[in-house]
């Protein structure tokens, strides 16, 4: 009896001096009931001016327990696990709410949401998957660009992971685990994580935030050509489209470049022991001996454009002016880069051109190079040559000077001998 | 007529017009005094010898050089590049205006410490202050003309702190800029001064200090009597030592300039941020230090301004060394002149030291 009486006065005292009274009370609880009202402090709907009985119903304004969280005046409580996204979505389903606070924000997430494997799994009754909260967190909300909110992008792979890397969750529906650790071993991971490039793709960037699902097939080149556009439509025009259209567990890029562990690409992929070519084309095949043709040529421009490079950096050591060279191999380098984009249309022809253009430019910056420490040569020699004749201008001065004062001397007015 | 004849000919025609027997006369008559500091002599000689190698490659560079802020990078890179023997050139003119500062430099710290400023030679310590403010004026100006990177936000820097000295400052500031900012008009100016007004200003007193310095003589050591001393006639003895000396530091130049060519950076961006690190030119370090050095509020003034009033008191001093290094009976004060120099040369070493480590 003693606990209510206390909780009643510290109610009375903080309903006197706050008008909701659900924090003030809760904030009084012990631990687990204490939570909510420690946590919504950083919550962007506190931010926005909103209160505990703006989602679960009740009276904040009095202080009377029975009468803030009476069900018959509308108190919800607690909403059951499988109730949250309708019970988020009585507002931000709601154009007329959301246009309040945040105009700009889309009101179709819970539609999205029961499309996604997380909303059907949800509505036949599996209370195990991903609901609103368990992405974007409870009482504690923060907004997507919150860096500290749980699916800012720069930690929304993390966030997938929690379930997604959770071997005994995932058991019942017989999916990987490890696709976490493969994303952070990508180029991707990479550029996000480690670059802080924030338009670097993870998990939502493919697979959808709401309406979260693993792309189909036919839709992998197309996701993967949201980015990376003009490699999505050689492949669109390439052989390959048809054929790995068929392949199963997954098709498109993901063939050759996987899918989570997409890692920096190198023409190891087209020739070589580690070549994905080799996969389903043999060695003496005209396919996978286009393939070799294609990675020397790239080899080849590549290590051209890096021996220019070298033979420029050292000139430049040595103070010659080889900046017009280096500026051109920039043409080179972009000559490479599309060799390689064209080698996604799998015709020879299309790659020769680049490579041909970049070769050029490789060929031109080298001896450009080249000239320049001809040149530094030249000056080296040129300066040993006029030294020496400085030399010999001054030793013939020098004996000239000799010749003159070794003749009879004269004497100053002041009678002091000249020399 | 033999060809004996026809020089005494020649030269009587040409005397007659010119008054050659004059000039003759006076270099047969001019003497050099032979002590132990002889060797600063040639330091005058060293410095008109480099103002001579500025003159001769600033016109060169000039066929080639445009100034405008669209052309003036690529121009450079042009003679750099393409112009035969373009690189030397330039090189030359860079190194050579390093080396002119210096060599002025030396000059006047030999002048105060072998007391050659005093009387009668005020005037001539005073031409040659001039000549040192307009060789460090030919420094700034000429260091924007290539218009890159690192001289466009030096010559900002420069300018700013113009622009805090005290009254007329900002004005001092906008008409050097030619704006509010550094940019077109700057350099335009900038190549103004360079190739037109400066060395107007110099021809004109280089020519009053040689004649000062005809006028009063080689200057000999304070306490030794010029009539003790032994003589070397000016030409041909100290002449072609002196030829000697410039073909020395020709080859210096030669090398510096072959083996260290003067590099061109990155074309000025001013929308860039400026480069990590920047700092003026070598002859301007010291200050610049000091200035950094200074917090930003000093008592009630502002810490710049209080550094640009040190600066101005310092240089005050400085100018009027020879009308204040004396007693009343007119007797040289050496220590307080000596005293004076060694007290500037030290601050310029181990600011410009410390200005180029931190």
């Amino acid at each position: 009896m003693r606990a209510p009486a206390i909780l009643f006065l510290l109610c009375s005292i903080a309903g006197a001096a706050a008008v909701d009274t659900c924090v003030t009370c809760h904030a009084a609880l012990e631990e687990g009931a204490k939570g909510p009202a420690t946590l919504i402090k950083g919550d962007v709907h506190t931010a926005h001016g909103l209160s505990c009985a703006d989602c679960h119903g009740g009276d904040r304004t009095t202080d009377d327990q029975d009468a803030s969280m009476n069900r018959a005046k509308g108190f919800l409580g607690k909403p059951a696990r499988t109730a949250i996204p309708k019970f988020c979505a009585r507002c931000h389903s709601n154009p007329d709410i959301m246009r309040q606070y945040a105009p700009r924000e889309r009101v179709d997430q819970f539609e999205l949401y029961q499309t996604s494997v997380h909303g059907k799994r949800l509505a036949s009754g599996d209370g195990n998957v991903a609901t609103c909260i368990d992405c974007h967190s409870v009482h504690d909300i923060r907004a997507v660009k919150d860096g500290m909110s749980p699916v800012h992008p720069l930690h929304v792979a993390e966030t997938c992971s929690r379930c997604h890397s959770d071997k005994e969750k995932m058991a019942p529906y017989g999916i990987p685990t490890n696709q976490f650790e493969e994303y952070r071993s990508s180029v991707h991971w990479e550029a996000l994580a480690k670059r802080g490039d924030l338009s670097a793709p993870s998990c939502a960037s493919c697979h959808g935030n709401h309406g979260a699902k693993p792309p189909q097939v036919e839709s992998v080149s197309a996701v993967c050509g949201t980015c990376h556009v003009l490699f999505a439509q050689l492949y669109d025009r390439s052989v390959h489209k048809a054929v790995f259209s068929g392949v199963g567990g997954g098709g498109g890029c993901i063939v050759c470049h996987s899918n989570h562990g997409i890692h920096q690409p190198s023409t190891a992929m087209l020739a070589g022991p580690k070549a994905v070519c080799a996969g389903c084309h043999d060695a003496e095949t005209s396919p996978a001996k286009t393939a070799v043709e294609m990675g020397a040529w790239l080899d080849g421009l590549d290590g051209a454009l890096k021996n220019s490079e070298t033979v420029l950096a050292r000139a430049e050591e040595y103070g010659m002016e080889v900046s017009e060279a280096q500026l051109r191999l920039i043409d080179g380098r972009e000559n490479l880069v599309k060799a390689r984009l064209a080698m996604h249309s799998m015709v020879s022809g299309e790659m020769r051109k680049p490579v041909e253009a970049g070769m050029a430019v490789a060929a031109e910056t080298l001896k450009a190079g080249q000239a320049a420490l001809r040149e530094k040569d030249i000056r080296r020699w040129g300066l040993a040559v006029s030294v020496i004749l400085i030399a010999i201008a001054i030793l013939a001065i020098r004996g000239l000077i000799r010749r003159i004062e070794s003749g009879p001397t004269a004497m100053t007015a002041s009678g002091e001998k000249t020399l | 007529m033999s060809a004996k004849e026809l020089k005494t000919k020649t030269f009587d025609w040409f005397d007659e017009r010119l008054g050659l027997r004059e000039g003759r006369d006076l270099l047969d008559h001019k003497v050099v005094p032979v002590h132990g500091g002889t060797t600063w002599y040639y330091f005058g000689g060293i410095t008109l010898f480099l103002l001579a190698v500025q003159l001769g490659t600033g016109i060169l560079l000039l066929l080639y050089y445009r100034p405008s802020v669209a052309e003036a990078f690529d121009s450079v890179r042009f003679i750099m590049t393409r112009v035969e023997f373009g690189w030397l050139i330039r090189s030359i003119h860079s190194w050579s205006a390093n080396l002119l500062i210096f060599a002025a430099f030396v000059h006047m710290f030999s002048v105060v410490f072998t007391h050659a400023y005093r009387r009668p030679r005020e005037l001539t310590w005073l031409t040659g202050i001039v000549l040192l403010g307009l060789m460090l004026g030919f420094g700034f100006s000429g260091y924007l003309l290539p218009w890159n990177q690192i001289s466009y936000f030096a010559t900002k820097v420069g300018t700013d702190v113009a622009a805090s000295m005290p009254f007329a400052g900002p004005a001092l500031a906008r008409f050097l800029r030619g704006g509010e900012d550094v940019g077109a008009a700057t350099l335009t100016r900038f190549f103004a001064f360079h190739v037109a007004v400066l060395p107007m200003l110099t021809f004109a007193f280089v020519g009053v200090h040689l004649l000062l310095v005809q006028k009063a003589g080689m200057s000999t050591p304070s306490g030794i009597s010029p009539a003790r001393l032994a003589q070397m006639k000016f030409f041909p003895n100290f002449f072609l030592r002196e030829l000697m000396v410039w073909y020395g530091v020709l080859a210096i130049l030669g090398t510096l300039a072959a083996i260290f060519p003067w590099e061109l950076g990155q074309k000025a961006d001013p929308f860039s941020s400026a480069p990590a690190g920047i700092r003026p030119e070598w002859y301007f370090l010291a200050q610049f230090y000091t200035l950094k050095l200074i917090p930003s509020h000093v008592w009630f003034m502002e810490g710049e301004l209080l550094g640009l009033l040190g600066f101005g008191l310092l240089a005050a001093v400085w100018v009027t060394l020879p009308f204040w290094a004396k007693g009343r009976e007119g007797e040289t004060r050496t220590k307080w002149a000596t005293g004076a120099g060694v007290f500037l040369v030290c601050y310029l070493f181990a600011f410009t030291i410390l200005g180029y480590l931190k």
